[in-house]
């Protein structure tokens, strides 16, 4: 077992135990030093934990968004990376619920594009509950090819639009 | 009495939907219901006799549309000017289906002189003959005392001075158009022997807005384009129409909750449900060719199947299973087969089950992914998306005898006229533009043509023939 993965352990626990306890909803949890050695930059200009510039803040914007090759949907050695910072702040902050949002590239039909970025949302989402993440704080949606992010028709802008993102809900 | 009784039995059946329906928010995009449609009445038998002269290229047949000829010019709410100024719209309608459609050489009543009321069933043959027409399609309106018009269309030979067929219909004045349609159609069917396909209607998603931002509403519209209506607002994304077979629903793609999921929407009542009660995204809705049965895909933790569900609710039954997409699904016209698309075997192809979902084999060898299989009405090819070089192809049923018929830079979504010889289709534009647009290519290729729409558009849906 990586050192990582022991603290996603306990951070998992802590996350468990926090639920059985069932905390107000609109109140997360300070940070807790003892979760994750990524300390968490606080100041009065910073948005609270459960919005998106704190997690964008907190993981690294970079970190909040996988990316795949053409039709395909597996979570390489960098997407897992991305995912496990993710699932570090998730554990840290277990009130906070979220959306992966899949996406498709242009070059793929309509219907199919629409399967195909559920695919992926739900890889990423599998990655975060083998990282101790409860499903059910996981939503996922599809967009298939509707809401490209790099609008030109060349291949850096079709890698750029076969993704998932992570987004908090607020 | 039966109004007040009809209306009670919608009550009574809207009630459980709406316990069902998470409050208003199902609705919260659809815009104000549509009319009701008036039934098109056949008043004349069709007359079929004699046979047609013309033995040449039916694109070279000419054929004289003039203006319809009127009793008496009466006033009709069809047409502010009466019901003589109504004539001359007709025949324009007549025209344009058949021009449009690379159908004929045909010239239109802004260019003939109007022949008279009682000429129509008797035609000055000489007079149309020396013009050049092969061909001559005249007919009256009249307005009805029952607030109805009454429709003649003849379709007569100059050439041996024979009449070659005849109908009439009444219609309501607000449906005037489908009397036209319905004599293009008959003129169509007649010298080319092929079913009638222009009495039909288009439902599609019209799109605004910049690439990344895009409004997609759904949308229908005639076959020539008129009577376009809105029916959501485009606060939500709405995809992938389909019209029941009787048209009195679609169904379609609706993120009005948040999610992709499959909305049937009853045009009569103006209300919506989900195709199926589930969490689940659904996508790609069907309908069996008897409009019993809707066919949707569905995405359970990532994987998609293909679902078949009675029209009128109750179980799924999953066709489909095992890893892979499998998705859309396109019934024959006999009912018995469904074409479908599945990457199972690594990338996305083409596949035949029967309609129980046993069967299932592959039909697409031909290179390239192939995909939105949609079976042609008359059951002897499958027309499909060439997702590698994105051109709209057709096939036999076996996958033999591949055909291309289009070259955009990415064409997909074929969907097939009522009577399977035209193929209508969206083509997208390369670059930050990306805007998409509905075509028609006709099954040898020719007569390709951008439809005239009133935003961007994109998943046309072709309806049969109105009922």
């Amino acid at each position: 077992m990586t050192k990582s993965a022991l603290f996603l352990s306990a951070a998992a626990t802590l996350a468990l135990a926090a639920c059985a306890k069932k905390p107000p909803e609109q109140l997360p949890p300070a940070p807790q030093e003892t979760a994750t050695p990524e300390a968490v930059e606080t100041g009065a200009a910073t948005p609270g934990p459960g919005t998106q510039d704190h997690f964008e803040t907190a993981v690294g914007a970079v970190n909040t968004i996988v990316y795949f090759d053409t039709d395909q949907y597996d979570i390489d050695s960098e997407d897992g990376s991305k995912l496990q910072a993710q699932a570090r702040y998730f554990a840290q902050y277990p009130n906070v619920n979220f959306t992966i949002e899949g996406h498709a590239d242009e070059r793929g039909t309509r219907e199919y594009n629409l399967a195909l970025g559920e695919r992926r949302a739900n890889a990423a989402k599998n990655y975060l509950v083998s990282l101790g993440i409860p499903a059910a704080r996981i939503r996922t949606v599809s967009y298939g090819k509707e809401r490209p992010v790099a609008l030109d028709s060349s291949e850096a802008a079709w890698a750029q639009n076969r993704r998932a993102a992570t987004v908090v809900i607020n | 009495m039966r109004h007040l009784l009809a209306t009670a039995l919608i009550l009574v059946a809207a009630a459980p939907l709406a316990a069902q329906s998470a409050g208003q928010s199902q609705n919260q995009d659809l815009g104000e219901r549509l009319p009701q449609d008036g039934a098109v009445q056949t008043t004349e038998d069709e007359g079929l006799s004699g046979s047609v002269s013309f033995e040449g290229n039916l694109e070279d047949l000419g054929i004289a549309i003039p203006a319809f000829a009127t009793d008496r010019d009466a006033p009709t709410p069809a047409n502010a000017a009466g019901t003589a100024a109504l004539g001359t719209e007709i025949a324009r309608v007549v025209y344009g289906d058949l021009r449009n459609n690379g159908l004929f050489k045909p010239t239109g009543p802004d260019a003939l002189p109007r022949p008279a009321y009682a000429e129509i069933a008797t035609p000055n043959y000489a007079t149309w003959g020396n013009r050049g027409a092969d061909m001559l399609v005249q007919g009256y309106v009249r307005a009805q005392g029952s607030g109805q018009i009454a429709v003649g269309c003849y379709l007569y030979d100059t050439k041996l001075n024979t009449q070659l067929a005849r109908q009439g219909w009444l219609v309501t004045p607000g449906e005037w158009r489908r009397a036209a349609h319905k004599c293009a159609d008959m003129v169509y069917s007649r010298l080319s022997g092929e079913s009638p396909f222009f009495d039909s209607r288009i439902a599609y998603i019209a799109e605004t807005g910049p690439k990344d931002k895009r409004v997609k509403r759904l949308a229908i519209m005639d076959s020539d384009g008129a009577n376009h209506r809105f029916i959501t607002s485009g606060k939500s994304t709405a995809l992938t129409p389909r019209y029941s077979p009787d048209y009195k629903k679609l169904s379609y793609l609706s993120y009005v909750d948040g999610n992709p999921r499959i909305y049937v929407y009853d045009i009569g009542t103006g209300r919506q449900t989900l195709v199926t009660q589930s969490r689940n995204p659904t996508f790609a809705p069907r309908w069996s060719p008897d409009g019993r049965y809707i066919l949707y895909s569905m995405a359970v933790a990532g994987n998609t199947d293909i679902y078949r569900v009675p029209a009128t609710g109750g179980e799924s039954v999953r066709l489909t299973s095992g890893p892979g997409i499998d998705i859309g699904g396109s019934y024959s016209p006999d009912g018995k087969q469904i074409v479908f698309e599945s990457d199972r075997s690594g990338s996305q192809q083409c596949y035949v089950m029967n309609a129980d979902g046993s069967n299932q084999h592959r039909i697409s060898f031909g290179g390239g992914r192939c995909a939105t299989p949609e079976w042609s009405p008359r059951g002897d090819q499958i027309a499909f998306t060439n997702a590698s070089t994105f051109n709209v192809s057709v096939m036999s049923p076996n996958g033999q005898n591949v055909r291309v018929l289009t070259r955009g830079w990415q064409d997909e979504a074929p969907t097939w006229a009522p009577n399977g010889r035209i193929i209508q289709f969206f083509r997208s534009s390369r670059g930050r533009g990306g805007e998409a647009s509905l075509w028609q290519v006709d099954l040898t290729g020719r007569n390709e043509r951008r439809l005239s729409t009133i935003a961007g558009a994109s998943d046309p849906a072709w309806g049969p023939i109105l009922p």
